[in-house]
Protein backbone atom coordinates (compact mmCIF):
# COMPACT_ATOMS: atom_id res chain seq x y z
CA UNK A 1 0.00 0.00 0.00
CA UNK A 2 1.57 3.28 -1.01
CA UNK A 3 2.00 6.38 1.11
CA UNK A 4 0.00 8.46 -1.37
CA UNK A 5 -2.89 5.99 -1.27
CA UNK A 6 -3.07 5.71 2.53
CA UNK A 7 -3.07 9.49 2.98
CA UNK A 8 -5.66 9.87 0.22
CA UNK A 9 -7.79 7.19 1.91
CA UNK A 10 -7.49 8.98 5.25
CA UNK A 11 -9.01 12.16 3.81
CA UNK A 12 -11.84 10.29 2.10
CA UNK A 13 -12.67 8.17 5.18
CA UNK A 14 -12.78 11.24 7.39
CA UNK A 15 -15.13 12.96 4.96
CA UNK A 16 -17.49 10.02 4.64
CA UNK A 17 -17.65 9.69 8.44
CA UNK A 18 -18.44 13.34 9.07
CA UNK A 19 -22.14 13.37 8.20
CA UNK A 20 -22.70 16.61 10.08
CA UNK A 21 -20.03 18.31 7.99
CA UNK A 22 -21.56 16.95 4.78
CA UNK A 23 -25.01 18.24 5.68
CA UNK A 24 -23.64 21.57 6.99
CA UNK A 25 -21.66 22.18 3.82
CA UNK A 26 -24.87 21.95 1.79
CA UNK A 27 -26.16 25.09 3.53
CA UNK A 28 -24.28 27.69 1.47
CA UNK A 29 -24.97 26.22 -1.97
CA UNK A 30 -28.63 25.62 -1.08
CA UNK A 31 -28.92 29.24 -0.02
CA UNK A 32 -27.48 30.43 -3.33
CA UNK A 33 -29.67 28.07 -5.34
CA UNK A 34 -32.81 28.78 -3.34
CA UNK A 35 -32.52 32.51 -2.74
CA UNK A 36 -30.49 33.79 -5.69
CA UNK A 37 -31.55 31.03 -8.07
CA UNK A 38 -35.25 31.61 -7.68
CA UNK A 39 -35.03 35.25 -6.57
CA UNK A 40 -33.12 36.53 -9.58
CA UNK A 41 -34.72 34.15 -12.10
CA UNK A 42 -37.45 36.60 -13.28
CA UNK A 43 -34.95 39.49 -13.72
CA UNK A 44 -32.53 37.25 -15.60
CA UNK A 45 -35.35 35.98 -17.80
CA UNK A 46 -36.60 39.53 -18.56
CA UNK A 47 -33.03 40.56 -19.51
CA UNK A 48 -33.16 37.91 -22.22
CA UNK A 49 -30.51 35.69 -20.62
CA UNK A 50 -32.71 32.60 -20.34
CA UNK A 51 -33.08 30.39 -17.27
CA UNK A 52 -31.07 31.62 -14.30
CA UNK A 53 -31.05 28.13 -12.79
CA UNK A 54 -29.42 26.80 -15.97
CA UNK A 55 -26.87 29.60 -15.79
CA UNK A 56 -26.18 29.46 -12.10
CA UNK A 57 -26.06 25.72 -11.35
CA UNK A 58 -22.53 25.22 -12.77
CA UNK A 59 -21.41 28.26 -10.77
CA UNK A 60 -22.77 26.81 -7.54
CA UNK A 61 -21.05 23.49 -8.28
CA UNK A 62 -17.80 25.42 -8.89
CA UNK A 63 -18.30 27.33 -5.65
CA UNK A 64 -18.81 24.10 -3.69
CA UNK A 65 -15.69 22.55 -5.14
CA UNK A 66 -13.67 25.71 -4.46
CA UNK A 67 -14.78 25.98 -0.83
CA UNK A 68 -14.38 22.27 -0.08
CA UNK A 69 -10.92 22.10 -1.66
CA UNK A 70 -9.77 25.21 0.18
CA UNK A 71 -11.01 23.76 3.45
CA UNK A 72 -8.48 20.96 3.03
CA UNK A 73 -5.97 23.71 3.86
CA UNK A 74 -7.75 24.20 7.17
CA UNK A 75 -7.54 20.46 7.73
CA UNK A 76 -3.77 20.72 7.36
CA UNK A 77 -3.65 23.60 9.81
CA UNK A 78 -5.66 21.46 12.20
CA UNK A 79 -3.27 18.53 11.71
CA UNK A 80 -0.37 20.84 12.30
CA UNK A 81 -1.79 22.22 15.53
CA UNK A 82 -2.92 18.85 16.85
CA UNK A 83 0.13 16.88 15.90
CA UNK A 84 -0.78 14.43 13.11
CA UNK A 85 1.29 16.43 10.64
CA UNK A 86 4.36 15.81 12.81
CA UNK A 87 3.71 12.08 12.60
CA UNK A 88 3.91 12.29 8.81
CA UNK A 89 6.84 14.72 8.73
CA UNK A 90 9.13 12.46 10.81
CA UNK A 91 8.27 9.42 8.67
CA UNK A 92 10.95 8.15 6.27
CA UNK A 93 9.00 9.15 3.16
CA UNK A 94 9.47 11.98 0.65
CA UNK A 95 7.42 15.04 1.45
CA UNK A 96 6.18 15.14 -2.12
CA UNK A 97 4.39 11.81 -1.45
CA UNK A 98 2.74 13.26 1.67
CA UNK A 99 1.75 16.40 -0.19
CA UNK A 100 0.37 14.41 -3.14
CA UNK A 101 -1.70 12.12 -0.90
CA UNK A 102 -3.17 15.03 1.01
CA UNK A 103 -3.86 17.07 -2.13
CA UNK A 104 -5.52 14.19 -3.97
CA UNK A 105 -7.55 13.42 -0.85
CA UNK A 106 -8.72 17.02 -0.58
CA UNK A 107 -9.51 17.08 -4.30
CA UNK A 108 -11.50 13.83 -4.09
CA UNK A 109 -13.54 15.15 -1.19
CA UNK A 110 -14.23 18.33 -3.18
CA UNK A 111 -15.41 16.28 -6.16
CA UNK A 112 -17.68 14.19 -3.93
CA UNK A 113 -19.15 17.34 -2.47
CA UNK A 114 -19.54 18.80 -5.98
CA UNK A 115 -21.37 15.62 -7.03
CA UNK A 116 -23.77 16.02 -4.15
CA UNK A 117 -24.52 19.59 -5.18
CA UNK A 118 -24.90 18.51 -8.80
CA UNK A 119 -27.65 16.12 -7.69
CA UNK A 120 -29.26 18.93 -5.68
CA UNK A 121 -29.25 21.21 -8.76
CA UNK A 122 -30.96 18.45 -10.76
CA UNK A 123 -33.67 18.29 -8.09
CA UNK A 124 -33.94 22.10 -8.21
CA UNK A 125 -34.64 21.96 -11.95
CA UNK A 126 -31.23 22.18 -13.64
CA UNK A 127 -31.01 20.11 -16.83
CA UNK A 128 -27.69 19.40 -18.63
CA UNK A 129 -27.98 19.67 -22.40
CA UNK A 130 -26.54 16.21 -22.84
CA UNK A 131 -26.04 13.23 -20.56
CA UNK A 132 -22.79 12.47 -22.38
CA UNK A 133 -21.41 15.88 -21.40
CA UNK A 134 -21.76 15.11 -17.68
CA UNK A 135 -18.63 12.89 -17.39
CA UNK A 136 -16.62 15.50 -19.32
CA UNK A 137 -17.89 18.22 -17.00
CA UNK A 138 -16.76 16.13 -14.06
CA UNK A 139 -13.26 15.98 -15.52
CA UNK A 140 -13.21 19.77 -15.41
CA UNK A 141 -14.65 19.68 -11.89
CA UNK A 142 -11.84 17.31 -10.87
CA UNK A 143 -9.34 19.74 -12.37
CA UNK A 144 -10.82 22.64 -10.37
CA UNK A 145 -10.68 20.49 -7.23
CA UNK A 146 -7.03 19.53 -7.78
CA UNK A 147 -6.00 23.12 -8.48
CA UNK A 148 -7.56 24.59 -5.37
CA UNK A 149 -6.57 21.66 -3.18
CA UNK A 150 -2.94 22.27 -4.25
CA UNK A 151 -3.38 25.98 -3.54
CA UNK A 152 -4.82 25.13 -0.12
CA UNK A 153 -1.78 22.93 0.58
CA UNK A 154 0.55 25.78 -0.36
CA UNK A 155 -1.35 28.22 1.87
CA UNK A 156 -1.80 25.69 4.70
CA UNK A 157 1.99 25.13 4.65
CA UNK A 158 2.61 28.81 5.28
CA UNK A 159 0.03 29.43 7.99
CA UNK A 160 0.54 28.53 11.63
CA UNK A 161 -2.55 30.10 13.17
CA UNK A 162 -6.23 29.45 12.51
CA UNK A 163 -6.85 33.18 12.39
CA UNK A 164 -4.69 33.33 9.27
CA UNK A 165 -7.11 31.10 7.43
CA UNK A 166 -9.97 33.48 8.22
CA UNK A 167 -8.01 36.10 6.31
CA UNK A 168 -7.49 33.69 3.42
CA UNK A 169 -11.21 32.94 3.32
CA UNK A 170 -12.18 36.62 3.31
CA UNK A 171 -9.49 38.03 1.06
CA UNK A 172 -8.84 35.14 -1.32
CA UNK A 173 -11.60 32.53 -1.39
CA UNK A 174 -14.56 34.90 -1.40
CA UNK A 175 -13.04 37.12 -4.15
CA UNK A 176 -12.20 33.98 -6.17
CA UNK A 177 -15.86 33.01 -6.02
CA UNK A 178 -17.42 36.42 -6.64
CA UNK A 179 -15.07 37.21 -9.54
CA UNK A 180 -15.58 33.86 -11.24
CA UNK A 181 -18.76 34.65 -13.10
CA UNK A 182 -20.52 31.94 -11.10
CA UNK A 183 -23.55 34.13 -10.43
CA UNK A 184 -23.43 36.71 -13.23
CA UNK A 185 -22.50 36.68 -16.94
CA UNK A 186 -19.03 37.89 -17.93
CA UNK A 187 -20.29 39.97 -20.87
CA UNK A 188 -20.35 43.75 -20.62
CA UNK A 189 -18.50 44.07 -17.32
CA UNK A 190 -16.62 47.26 -16.36
CA UNK A 191 -13.02 47.06 -17.59
CA UNK A 192 -11.38 46.62 -14.17
CA UNK A 193 -13.86 43.95 -13.12
CA UNK A 194 -13.45 42.17 -16.46
CA UNK A 195 -9.67 42.14 -15.99
CA UNK A 196 -10.03 40.74 -12.48
CA UNK A 197 -12.36 37.98 -13.65
CA UNK A 198 -9.75 36.92 -16.20
CA UNK A 199 -6.99 36.41 -13.65
CA UNK A 200 -9.27 34.26 -11.48
CA UNK A 201 -8.67 30.54 -12.28
CA UNK A 202 -12.16 29.65 -11.06
CA UNK A 203 -13.60 31.77 -13.90
CA UNK A 204 -12.23 29.25 -16.41
CA UNK A 205 -13.40 26.34 -14.27
CA UNK A 206 -16.96 27.62 -14.04
CA UNK A 207 -16.96 28.56 -17.73
CA UNK A 208 -15.72 25.10 -18.68
CA UNK A 209 -18.35 23.30 -16.60
CA UNK A 210 -21.05 25.66 -17.84
CA UNK A 211 -19.94 25.20 -21.44
CA UNK A 212 -20.09 21.42 -21.18
CA UNK A 213 -23.34 21.20 -19.20
CA UNK A 214 -25.33 24.00 -20.86
CA UNK A 215 -23.52 24.82 -24.10
CA UNK A 216 -23.05 28.44 -22.96
CA UNK A 217 -19.38 29.41 -22.73
CA UNK A 218 -17.47 32.69 -22.67
CA UNK A 219 -13.93 31.60 -23.54
CA UNK A 220 -14.54 28.17 -25.09
CA UNK A 221 -14.04 24.88 -23.27
CA UNK A 222 -10.63 24.20 -24.85
CA UNK A 223 -9.27 27.55 -23.63
CA UNK A 224 -10.76 26.91 -20.18
CA UNK A 225 -9.12 23.49 -19.91
CA UNK A 226 -5.76 24.80 -21.19
CA UNK A 227 -5.74 27.63 -18.61
CA UNK A 228 -6.77 25.25 -15.83
CA UNK A 229 -4.00 22.80 -16.72
CA UNK A 230 -1.42 25.61 -16.75
CA UNK A 231 -2.57 27.03 -13.42
CA UNK A 232 -2.79 23.49 -12.05
CA UNK A 233 0.89 22.81 -12.79
CA UNK A 234 1.81 26.15 -11.21
CA UNK A 235 -0.18 25.52 -8.02
CA UNK A 236 1.01 21.92 -7.65
CA UNK A 237 4.64 23.05 -7.95
CA UNK A 238 4.00 25.90 -5.48
CA UNK A 239 2.23 23.52 -3.09
CA UNK A 240 5.04 20.97 -3.28
CA UNK A 241 7.68 23.63 -2.75
CA UNK A 242 5.92 25.19 0.21
CA UNK A 243 5.21 21.78 1.76
CA UNK A 244 8.89 20.82 1.45
CA UNK A 245 9.73 23.87 3.59
CA UNK A 246 7.18 23.21 6.30
CA UNK A 247 8.39 22.99 9.91
CA UNK A 248 6.38 21.00 12.41
CA UNK B 1 30.77 1.69 28.51
CA UNK B 2 32.78 0.31 25.60
CA UNK B 3 29.81 -0.09 23.28
CA UNK B 4 29.33 2.47 20.52
CA UNK B 5 26.74 5.08 21.56
CA UNK B 6 23.45 4.96 19.69
CA UNK B 7 22.99 8.71 20.26
CA UNK B 8 25.92 11.08 20.29
CA UNK B 9 25.44 14.82 20.79
CA UNK B 10 28.59 16.91 20.60
CA UNK B 11 28.74 20.63 21.36
CA UNK B 12 25.30 21.17 19.90
CA UNK B 13 23.77 24.63 19.93
CA UNK B 14 20.44 25.83 18.57
CA UNK B 15 19.38 29.45 18.43
CA UNK B 16 16.09 31.01 17.39
CA UNK B 17 17.05 34.53 16.43
CA UNK B 18 18.89 35.90 19.44
CA UNK B 19 17.51 33.27 21.83
CA UNK B 20 19.83 30.34 22.52
CA UNK B 21 17.52 27.37 23.19
CA UNK B 22 20.37 24.84 23.40
CA UNK B 23 23.92 25.92 24.16
CA UNK B 24 26.98 23.67 23.74
CA UNK B 25 25.30 20.45 24.86
CA UNK B 26 27.18 17.14 24.70
CA UNK B 27 26.11 13.69 25.87
CA UNK B 28 25.93 10.07 24.75
CA UNK B 29 23.24 7.41 25.06
CA UNK B 30 24.06 3.72 24.76
CA UNK B 31 22.01 0.93 23.15
CA UNK B 32 19.34 -0.51 25.43
CA UNK B 33 19.55 2.35 27.92
CA UNK B 34 16.61 4.24 29.35
CA UNK B 35 17.92 7.79 29.34
CA UNK B 36 16.00 10.59 31.04
CA UNK B 37 16.56 14.14 29.84
CA UNK B 38 15.29 16.43 32.57
CA UNK B 39 14.97 20.18 32.85
CA UNK B 40 12.59 22.97 33.81
CA UNK B 41 10.16 24.47 31.27
CA UNK B 42 12.00 26.06 28.36
CA UNK B 43 15.30 24.43 29.30
CA UNK B 44 15.86 23.00 25.80
CA UNK B 45 14.57 19.42 26.15
CA UNK B 46 12.05 19.49 23.32
CA UNK B 47 14.41 21.44 21.06
CA UNK B 48 17.03 18.72 21.56
CA UNK B 49 14.48 16.00 20.72
CA UNK B 50 13.36 17.94 17.65
CA UNK B 51 16.96 18.10 16.44
CA UNK B 52 17.52 14.39 17.07
CA UNK B 53 14.28 13.53 15.26
CA UNK B 54 15.24 15.56 12.14
CA UNK B 55 12.61 18.27 12.68
CA UNK B 56 15.19 20.97 13.41
CA UNK B 57 18.77 21.52 12.33
CA UNK B 58 21.34 22.53 14.94
CA UNK B 59 22.97 25.95 14.61
CA UNK B 60 26.32 24.33 15.40
CA UNK B 61 27.77 21.08 16.73
CA UNK B 62 27.15 17.53 15.59
CA UNK B 63 24.48 14.88 16.17
CA UNK B 64 24.56 11.16 15.53
CA UNK B 65 21.85 8.55 15.78
CA UNK B 66 23.03 5.00 15.21
CA UNK B 67 26.13 6.42 13.57
CA UNK B 68 24.17 8.62 11.14
CA UNK B 69 23.87 12.39 11.05
CA UNK B 70 20.17 13.38 11.26
CA UNK B 71 20.85 16.55 9.27
CA UNK B 72 22.32 14.73 6.26
CA UNK B 73 20.74 11.25 6.46
CA UNK B 74 17.19 12.19 7.35
CA UNK B 75 15.40 9.22 5.81
CA UNK B 76 17.79 6.59 7.21
CA UNK B 77 17.65 8.20 10.66
CA UNK B 78 13.84 8.38 10.59
CA UNK B 79 13.63 4.62 10.03
CA UNK B 80 15.61 4.08 13.23
CA UNK B 81 13.48 5.91 15.77
CA UNK B 82 9.92 6.11 17.00
CA UNK B 83 8.65 9.20 18.73
CA UNK B 84 5.84 10.19 21.06
CA UNK B 85 5.59 13.95 20.96
CA UNK B 86 4.67 16.21 23.84
CA UNK B 87 1.44 17.10 22.01
CA UNK B 88 -0.84 14.28 20.84
CA UNK B 89 -0.22 13.27 17.24
CA UNK B 90 -2.97 10.70 16.63
CA UNK B 91 -5.76 11.23 14.15
CA UNK B 92 -8.73 11.22 16.49
CA UNK B 93 -11.22 10.78 13.62
CA UNK B 94 -9.70 7.39 12.76
CA UNK B 95 -9.72 4.14 14.71
CA UNK B 96 -6.78 2.81 16.69
CA UNK B 97 -6.21 0.17 14.03
CA UNK B 98 -6.28 2.75 11.23
CA UNK B 99 -3.77 4.93 13.06
CA UNK B 100 -1.47 1.93 13.40
CA UNK B 101 -1.97 1.02 9.75
CA UNK B 102 -1.11 4.52 8.48
CA UNK B 103 2.05 4.50 10.57
CA UNK B 104 3.00 1.08 9.22
CA UNK B 105 2.58 2.25 5.63
CA UNK B 106 4.52 5.44 6.27
CA UNK B 107 7.39 3.32 7.63
CA UNK B 108 7.18 0.73 4.82
CA UNK B 109 6.34 -2.15 7.17
CA UNK B 110 5.17 -5.09 5.00
CA UNK B 111 1.44 -5.80 5.29
CA UNK B 112 1.75 -9.18 7.05
CA UNK B 113 4.30 -7.85 9.55
CA UNK B 114 2.18 -4.74 10.04
CA UNK B 115 -0.89 -6.76 10.96
CA UNK B 116 0.95 -9.15 13.24
CA UNK B 117 2.95 -6.48 15.05
CA UNK B 118 -0.06 -4.16 15.38
CA UNK B 119 -1.99 -6.97 17.05
CA UNK B 120 0.92 -7.82 19.37
CA UNK B 121 1.41 -4.21 20.41
CA UNK B 122 -2.29 -3.41 20.79
CA UNK B 123 -2.73 -6.50 22.96
CA UNK B 124 0.34 -5.61 25.01
CA UNK B 125 -0.94 -2.06 25.55
CA UNK B 126 -4.44 -3.37 26.35
CA UNK B 127 -6.08 -1.70 23.38
CA UNK B 128 -6.90 -4.71 21.25
CA UNK B 129 -10.57 -4.75 22.24
CA UNK B 130 -10.88 -1.09 21.29
CA UNK B 131 -8.99 -1.33 18.00
CA UNK B 132 -12.03 -0.48 15.88
CA UNK B 133 -13.14 2.47 18.00
CA UNK B 134 -12.44 6.04 16.97
CA UNK B 135 -9.52 7.50 18.90
CA UNK B 136 -11.63 10.50 19.91
CA UNK B 137 -13.55 8.16 22.24
CA UNK B 138 -10.34 7.17 24.10
CA UNK B 139 -9.19 8.47 27.49
CA UNK B 140 -5.90 10.41 27.75
CA UNK B 141 -4.08 7.34 29.03
CA UNK B 142 -5.36 5.15 26.19
CA UNK B 143 -4.27 7.72 23.62
CA UNK B 144 -0.79 7.85 25.10
CA UNK B 145 -0.56 4.04 25.15
CA UNK B 146 -1.66 3.96 21.53
CA UNK B 147 0.96 6.54 20.58
CA UNK B 148 3.69 4.45 22.18
CA UNK B 149 2.40 1.28 20.51
CA UNK B 150 2.37 3.12 17.19
CA UNK B 151 5.89 4.46 17.75
CA UNK B 152 7.12 0.89 18.22
CA UNK B 153 5.36 -0.61 15.22
CA UNK B 154 8.34 -0.35 12.88
CA UNK B 155 10.67 -1.84 15.52
CA UNK B 156 12.79 1.28 16.03
CA UNK B 157 16.18 1.23 17.71
CA UNK B 158 15.39 4.37 19.70
CA UNK B 159 12.08 5.49 21.17
CA UNK B 160 11.78 9.19 22.03
CA UNK B 161 9.16 9.98 24.66
CA UNK B 162 8.66 13.71 25.16
CA UNK B 163 6.71 14.13 28.41
CA UNK B 164 4.49 11.14 27.61
CA UNK B 165 2.74 11.07 31.00
CA UNK B 166 1.75 14.74 31.10
CA UNK B 167 -1.84 14.98 32.33
CA UNK B 168 -2.25 11.27 33.08
CA UNK B 169 -3.53 9.89 36.37
CA UNK B 170 -1.10 7.91 38.58
CA UNK B 171 -2.59 4.56 37.52
CA UNK B 172 -2.07 5.31 33.82
CA UNK B 173 1.43 6.62 34.46
CA UNK B 174 2.33 3.54 36.44
CA UNK B 175 0.96 1.21 33.78
CA UNK B 176 2.71 3.07 30.99
CA UNK B 177 6.14 2.99 32.55
CA UNK B 178 5.75 -0.70 33.40
CA UNK B 179 5.06 -1.34 29.73
CA UNK B 180 7.97 0.81 28.59
CA UNK B 181 10.30 -1.00 30.99
CA UNK B 182 9.17 -4.42 29.82
CA UNK B 183 9.50 -3.41 26.15
CA UNK B 184 12.94 -2.00 26.80
CA UNK B 185 13.93 -5.33 28.31
CA UNK B 186 12.22 -7.48 25.68
CA UNK B 187 13.23 -5.62 22.51
CA UNK B 188 16.30 -3.78 23.81
CA UNK B 189 14.94 -0.56 22.41
CA UNK B 190 16.78 2.50 23.68
CA UNK B 191 14.40 4.92 25.39
CA UNK B 192 15.10 8.66 25.45
CA UNK B 193 12.53 10.36 27.65
CA UNK B 194 11.72 13.72 29.12
CA UNK B 195 9.42 14.18 32.08
CA UNK B 196 8.65 16.63 34.86
CA UNK B 197 7.84 13.77 37.25
CA UNK B 198 11.09 13.06 39.09
CA UNK B 199 9.72 9.88 40.66
CA UNK B 200 9.23 8.44 37.17
CA UNK B 201 12.77 9.27 36.10
CA UNK B 202 14.08 7.85 39.36
CA UNK B 203 12.12 4.65 38.81
CA UNK B 204 12.74 3.93 35.12
CA UNK B 205 15.92 5.69 33.97
CA UNK B 206 19.33 4.06 33.89
CA UNK B 207 20.99 7.43 33.45
CA UNK B 208 19.80 11.01 33.70
CA UNK B 209 20.96 14.27 32.14
CA UNK B 210 19.80 17.60 33.53
CA UNK B 211 19.60 20.61 31.24
CA UNK B 212 18.93 24.18 32.32
CA UNK B 213 18.96 27.42 30.30
CA UNK B 214 20.08 25.36 27.29
CA UNK B 215 23.18 24.01 29.05
CA UNK B 216 23.78 20.52 30.41
CA UNK B 217 24.37 20.86 34.16
CA UNK B 218 24.73 17.22 35.24
CA UNK B 219 24.78 13.65 33.91
CA UNK B 220 24.74 10.38 35.80
CA UNK B 221 22.57 7.78 37.45
CA UNK B 222 19.93 8.86 39.93
CA UNK B 223 22.19 7.77 42.80
CA UNK B 224 25.13 9.71 41.36
CA UNK B 225 23.08 12.89 41.02
CA UNK B 226 21.85 12.57 44.61
CA UNK B 227 25.40 11.99 45.81
CA UNK B 228 26.73 14.88 43.74
CA UNK B 229 24.19 17.28 45.24
CA UNK B 230 24.17 15.71 48.69
CA UNK B 231 20.39 15.22 48.58
CA UNK B 232 18.00 12.42 49.47
CA UNK B 233 15.69 12.44 46.45
CA UNK B 234 16.00 13.05 42.73
CA UNK B 235 13.59 15.96 43.03
CA UNK B 236 15.82 17.60 45.63
CA UNK B 237 18.86 16.94 43.43
CA UNK B 238 17.05 18.46 40.46
CA UNK B 239 16.18 21.60 42.45
CA UNK B 240 19.74 21.83 43.73
CA UNK B 241 20.99 21.71 40.14
CA UNK B 242 18.45 24.01 38.52
CA UNK B 243 17.35 26.32 41.37
CA UNK B 244 13.87 27.10 42.61
CA UNK B 245 12.98 30.01 40.34
CA UNK B 246 9.76 29.38 38.40
CA UNK B 247 10.33 29.35 34.64
CA UNK B 248 7.80 30.86 32.28
CA UNK B 249 7.33 29.35 28.89
CA UNK B 250 5.26 31.07 26.24
CA UNK B 251 2.20 29.06 25.12
CA UNK B 252 2.88 26.86 22.13
CA UNK B 253 0.76 27.17 19.01
CA UNK B 254 -1.03 23.96 20.06
CA UNK B 255 -1.82 25.43 23.47
CA UNK B 256 -3.21 28.56 21.79
CA UNK B 257 -5.33 26.43 19.46
CA UNK B 258 -6.72 24.42 22.38
CA UNK B 259 -7.64 27.70 24.04
CA UNK B 260 -9.55 28.74 20.89
CA UNK B 261 -11.36 25.38 20.84
CA UNK B 262 -12.29 25.75 24.52
CA UNK B 263 -13.70 29.23 23.84
CA UNK B 264 -15.74 27.91 20.90
CA UNK B 265 -17.08 25.07 23.00
CA UNK B 266 -17.97 27.50 25.75
CA UNK B 267 -15.78 26.03 28.47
Amino acid sequence: MSVVYILWLREVKKYLRSRVQIVASLGGPLMYLGVLGFGLAPVFQRAGEGSYMQFMAPGVIGMTVLFTAMFSGIAMLWDRQFGFLKETLVAPVPRIAIMTGRTLGGATVAVLQGTLIFVVTLIAGFRPVSVLAVPLAFLVIALIAAIFSALATAIGSMLTQMQGFQMVMNFLVMPLFFLSGAIYPLDGLPRVLAALTRIDPLTYGVDGVRGLLTGRTHFGVMVDVAVLLGVGVLFVVAGAWRFSKIEA
Amino acid sequence: MSERPIIRVQHVAKSFGTVAAVNDVSFEVFPGEIFAFLGPNGAGKTTTIRMLTTLLQPTSGSLELDGLDPTTHQTEVRRRFGVVFQDPSLDSELTAWENMNIHGVLYHVPRAVRRERSETLLRMFELWDRRDDLVKTFSGGMKRRLEIARGLLHTPKVLFLDEPTLGLDPQSRNQMWSLVKSLNAAERVTVFLTTHYMDEADRVADRIAVIDHGRLVATGSSAELKQQTNTESLEAAFLALTGTTIRDESASAADQMRQVVRVWRGR
